[in-house]
Formats: structure tokens, C-alpha cells, sequence
């Protein structure tokens, strides 16, 4: 493949992170990235950039600035209301091609997994999905990339020496955001789409924002999982009552969701979504490896079961003997409401 | 409608070794099958095929006993499978996949649609389904959760995001990826389990695709992978409370509120 030669490698300076928008709001993981690429930035001693697209964004730039951003890169247009993957990928690369950063970093959401890989093969570089850890050669500004594979039993390291800008995926809550400085300024540039950017191949028709069943594992801090203990719909309600106590989020094993008792965007593991929440609660989850690799990146594991022995309750940081049906409810009854 | 279905293999157990010499993954003797997302793929590409009428053909890049997940298509409802398989091929990133695959979709001539999974079980990227579309400058629909409708000059999909979906027009040809909730794949039938024992794969090098020998393979990857890790060991100080429910969860809280986590 074409590779930078490294005269043109070092006209490629500054990271960028490319922000979460949802309903013209940047959303909590754009600066979680901005914490971590302030560090990039520091030791590169180059600027820190967010590219923020979307209806309304332009609102938004103060915040990033707070948030270690030193300038904002805006195009703020109605038509990118909506998700259009095709039109943002175009735009983006004509970004790229205009200010050479060094580094793209980018959200692992849905929209991030969608708009990011199209970008990175026109732009003709490398791309690395979900990264756990980042760090910059500070001489040459290689990026040093760790992600996990194989559902999590391999860290790998990437590098993509001879290519200019190097990309990465960071999923939620991976990365920690700094605290809002309101005394941090920084440089606002406003860009607009072009007409052949608008590519009228896609039409949102219909959007559906589902706020009362919002399951955003992903993003949530604490997941109280059930499966097949859990026993039926009437079950997950129970644990829907802990989830609300503790302002967290409901996820489940396959059995659960196979079953019907719970929708499939609850489903944790492997062929559900990866999380990596600070508390995992297991509820009757006997775990099988396609759910541990789903969860096992959490940084503390409670599981409830009658059988101690399941391969959950052995990995489980705290492991709760006990009907799961009596000790939700204690649960419930200890943890103040809030 | 001409749908060709993206399929890969991967290793049926996630418990991966790693060679300590090579510090690549061992491959031998795990058992390889077709990647889950797949195959609810071809199963949408043949629900499709059954309602408007048109052809099915599965596609996979990989050595050449990777014609077991493509006659694993053919025992479901696909009509015909190709095989990417050259050594040149060996070591490409999502960049130089989606280009070899994309090429082969030029070559299959005439395609309307692409179907992939979301991602596959091991590199867990999600990155060679929107990537096909950007080699081919089709538009694209990932999470797909439901297709519920399609004619020959366009589909409807809904998209599945953290917060909802939304659904959307898309012009074709386009490129989609689906999630497990978008169907429920068939068991093979006797004639399907026959066909697929049957039926002659076709085997393209990259000569026969016409790839650029600097887009594929290592040459063509931008990524490298310089070295691979164990993950960091979990502790193994865990706590076993097996009192009353009450002595159990105030316990719990206890120690979450020690963490700052109540």
C-alpha cells in the first residue's frame, strides 16, 4: 500500500478526536477521549483538536475547551440531524486531507463503528478498533495502540509506522475524562458541508429514541445482569427495581434474551455487546465463555447463584450464595435511594 | 437480486493460546466454524432471495479448507460460493480484507447488495463491512436489526443505535451489516446438507481478481501487530457470602461502599 514517505509522515501534525453527537449534544465518551488525548498531545507537544458534527454543535464548543480541547472544528448543518454515515465519512476525509493531523481518535459506539472504518479506507490509512490503551512516541509520534482480542485473552499491541493519520476506536468508559476547566479557552473553526458531500444514497425516514427502556450498557457505570435464574419477564422487573436504585442499567445472558423474557439489546457476550462497566452484577448467570468474554473486562464482579460452583460465582469477585429472589429485595432495602 | 453474503471462519473456542515463540495465536486444533453474526447474514440474504426472487452467493477469504463455512451457506439457501484464497493474501488488516473482498464483489459482476455480520467473534472490529462499502463507494447500513422492506431499487433497513433506531431509505447497490436480533437462521435440510457436499467451489487468487499486489497481504495492512500480551491477571482475593439474604446484602453494600461505588 502507498505508504507516507517520512518527509510527508511529518506534515501530519496534531490529534484529533472526532465527537459523539446525539441530538446536537456531544455525548460523555467525546471526553473521555479528550483525556486521553490530552495526554498525546502534551507529550507530542502539538494541538488537541475535536471535530464536531452535527445540528446545533456549534453550542457545544466551550464545553470542549473545558474539557482539554484546544480547538473545535464545527460543522454545524441541519441535514446531519440525522445519522448519515456516507455524507459525515465524506466530509471527514475532506478534513483529513485539508489539516493533516497525526492521530484520529474516535468513539467505538454504533455510529463511531460505522462512520469511522469507511474514513479510514478512503483516507488510505490504518484503523484500530477498540482500544483499551494509548500511548505516542514522542519522537516520531507513532501511535502505540493496545486493544484486547479473542473476547478479551489477548492484548495486542499495533503500530502503523509508514501511514499518516493513524486511527483508533475507543469504546465508552475505557478512558477517563478530565475535570471541566471553565478557565480553558481555545480556537473555534467553522467548516460546512459541500454539496457533493450531500450524497442523497440515504434517507432517515424515522427516528426512535427509546428513552424508557434506554439500555445503554455501553455507557452504564453499573449492569445488574440476569439469566436463565432469573426465570421470566416478571424476574427482570425485579432487577429493573435494583438498576433504578443504583441508576444503572439491565443487561442479560443469551438464555435470557432466547427465551424472550428481555429484548436483544440487552444481551451481554459474545454475540450481545461487549461492556466494561465498573460494577457487574450476575444474577442466576451460570457464565459460559461466550457471556465471560462479553464481561470479564468489569472492574468488579458480584455474582448471585444457589450453585457456588458455576464458572460466574468462581470468577466473581463477590460470590452470594443464595436465591437470588430473597437477596435483590435486601439489596433494594439497603441501598438508600437517591 | 444479486446478494452476495460475507462470511469468515473463525476458531469455535475463544480459549486462544498463544505460541510464546511467534506471539501469534495457535490456530491448530481448534475447531474452526463460521463466524455466529454470519449467519444470520445468509439468512437474510435467502429470506430476501425467497420474497422478490434472485441469487444468493457466499464469499469468504481464508486457506482453502475455508470452503466448510461456504458449503455451510449452500446447505441453507445460497446458490452459489466463492473462495479468496492465495497465499498473497495472507496477513491483511481490515484495510487490505475489505479491498480483496471488494474486488471479488466487482468480479462476482452485477451485485445489488452486500450482506456481512456486525463483526466477527475474533477480531471483533466490525470495520470489513463498512470498509467494502468505502472500496466500493456504496452506501452502507450497520446494526441492521430489520429489513422491512425491498425492492429492486431500494431497501429499508433499521439501524439499531445505543439509544433507539432509526429507519432508513438506501439507494442500491449498498452494503449492509446485521446483528443477531435481525432473524432466526434455519437448520440445513437433507437436500440442502446434499447440495452443499455437491457443489464445485471456485477458488480466485488475487491474479483473478485483478488486486494490486501492493493493496493486499502485509504490504497492503497499515496496522502491525508488534506484540501481544496475556491480559492483566484478575485478583483472585474474592469474597463467598453464603448467610441470610439480609446478612448477604449488607455485606455487598458494606464492601461497595468501601469502593465508593453506593
Amino acid at each position: 500500500m502507498m505508504a507516507n514517505t517520512d518527509k510527508a509522515r511529518v506534515s501530519y501534525k496534531n490529534i484529533w478526536v472526532v465527537a459523539e453527537v446525539m441530538g446536537g449534544k456531544v455525548q460523555k465518551v467525546t471526553y473521555e477521549l479528550l483525556g486521553a488525548a490530552r495526554a498525546l498531545a502534551n507529550k507530542r507537544k502539538s494541538e488537541l483538536w475535536c471535530i464536531v458534527m452535527g445540528d446545533g454543535v456549534s453550542r457545544e464548543t466551550e464545553a470542549l475547551f473545558h474539557g482539554g480541547a484546544d480547538v473545535a472544528l464545527t460543522i454545524d448543518d441541519p441535514r446531519l440531524s440525522r445519522f448519515l454515515d456516507e455524507d459525515e465519512a465524506s466530509a471527514l476525509v475532506r478534513l483529513i486531507g485539508k489539516h493533516k493531523p497525526e492521530v484520529v481518535i474516535c468513539g467505538a459506539t454504533t455510529r463511531g463503528r460505522a462512520l469511522i472504518p469507511r474514513v479510514a479506507v478512503k483516507s488510505n490509512c490504518g484503523l484500530t478498533a477498540d482500544c483499551t490503551g494509548l500511548d505516542i512516541d514522542s519522537e516520531n509520534g507513532d501511535l502505540l495502540q493496545t486493544r484486547p482480542a479473542f473476547g478479551g485473552n489477548i492484548m495486542a499491541t499495533i503500530r502503523c509506522s509508514n501511514h499518516r493519520p493513524q486511527m483508533s476506536t475507543v469504546r465508552p468508559r475505557v478512558m477517563t475524562a478530565l475535570k471541566p476547566d471553565p478557565s480553558r479557552t481555545g480556537r473555534i473553526i467553522r467548516e460546512k458541508l459541500r454539496p457533493t458531500e450531500i450524497t442523497d444514497l440515504k434517507k432517515v425516514i424515522e427516528v426512535f429514541h427509546d428513552t424508557e427502556n434506554a439500555v445503554n450498557l455501553a455507557d452504564a457505570r453499573f449492569i445488574i445482569s440476569g439469566g436463565r435464574g432469573v426465570k421470566g419477564p416478571e424476574g427482570f422487573k425485579l432487577l429493573k427495581t435494583l438498576a433504578e436504585r443504583v441508576n444503572g442499567a439491565v443487561g442479560a445472558s443469551r438464555a435470557a434474551v432466547d427465551s424472550g423474557w428481555v429484548p436483544y439489546n440487552h444481551q451481554v457476550g459474545q454475540t450481545g455487546q461487549t461492556v466494561q462497566a465498573t460494577v457487574y452484577l450476575a444474577c442466576g448467570i451460570s457464565g459460559q465463555i461466550q457471556h465471560l468474554v462479553g464481561m470479564q473486562s468489569c472492574d468488579y464482579i458480584i455474582a448471585i447463584d444457589k450453585n457456588p460452583d458455576t464458572p460466574m460465582m468462581q470468577l466473581a469477585d463477590v460470590a452470594i450464595v443464595g436465591d437470588l429472589f430473597e437477596v435483590i429485595p435486601a439489596l433494594v432495602k439497603e441501598i438508600p435511594k437517591t | 437480486m444479486k446478494i452476495v453474503v460475507c462470511v469468515k471462519q473463525v476458531p469455535g473456542s475463544n480459549d486462544a493460546k498463544i505460541d510464546p515463540e511467534t506471539k501469534r495465536i495457535i490456530r491448530e486444533g481448534i475447531k474452526a466454524v463460521t463466524n455466529p453474526f454470519d449467519t444470520y447474514a445468509v439468512e437474510e440474504a435467502v429470506r430476501i432471495k425467497e420474497k422478490i426472487g434472485g441469487e444468493v452467493v457466499v464469499l469468504t477469504m481464508g486457506p482453502p479448507r475455508a470452503d466448510i463455512v461456504l458449503r455451510e451457506g449452500i446447505s441453507v439457501g445460497a446458490d452459489k460460493a466463492v473462495l479468496l484464497s492465495d497465499r498473497a493474501f495472507g496477513g491483511s488488516d481490515t484495510w487490505a480484507t475489505s479491498y480483496a473482498l471488494a474486488r471479488a464483489i466487482e468480479k462476482i459482476g452485477g451485485v445489488d447488495l452486500v450482506i456481512c455480520g456486525k463483526q466477527a467473534i475474533d477480531g471483533d472490529t466490525a470495520q470489513v463491512g463498512p470498509g467494502i462499502a468505502a472500496q466500493l463507494d456504496w452506501p452502507q447500513a450497520t446494526y441492521v436489526m430489520a429489513v422491512p422492506e425491498i425492492t429492486a431499487a431500494g431497501i429499508q433497513v433499521k439501524r439499531m443505535h445505543e439509544d433507539g433506531w432509526d429507519q432508513c431509505e438506501i439507494k442500491l447497490p449498498a452494503v449492509l451489516t446485521v446483528v443477531k436480533d435481525i432473524n432466526q437462521p434455519r437448520i440445513p435440510t437433507l437436500k440442502g446438507r446434499l447440495a452443499a457436499q455437491k457443489i464445485e467451489i471456485p477458488t480466485w487468487t488475487a491474479a483473478d481478481i485483478g488486486a494490486d499486489p501492493a493493496l493486499i497481504g502485509l504490504n497492503g495492512s497499515p496496522t502491525r501487530v508488534v506484540k501481544t500480551n496475556p491480559p492483566p491477571e484478575r485478583s483472585k482475593a474474592s469474597l463467598k457470602l453464603n448467610g441470610t439474604p439480609e446478612d448477604s446484602a449488607r455485606r455487598l453494600v458494606r464492601e461497595l461502599r468501601l469502593r465508593g461505588l453506593v
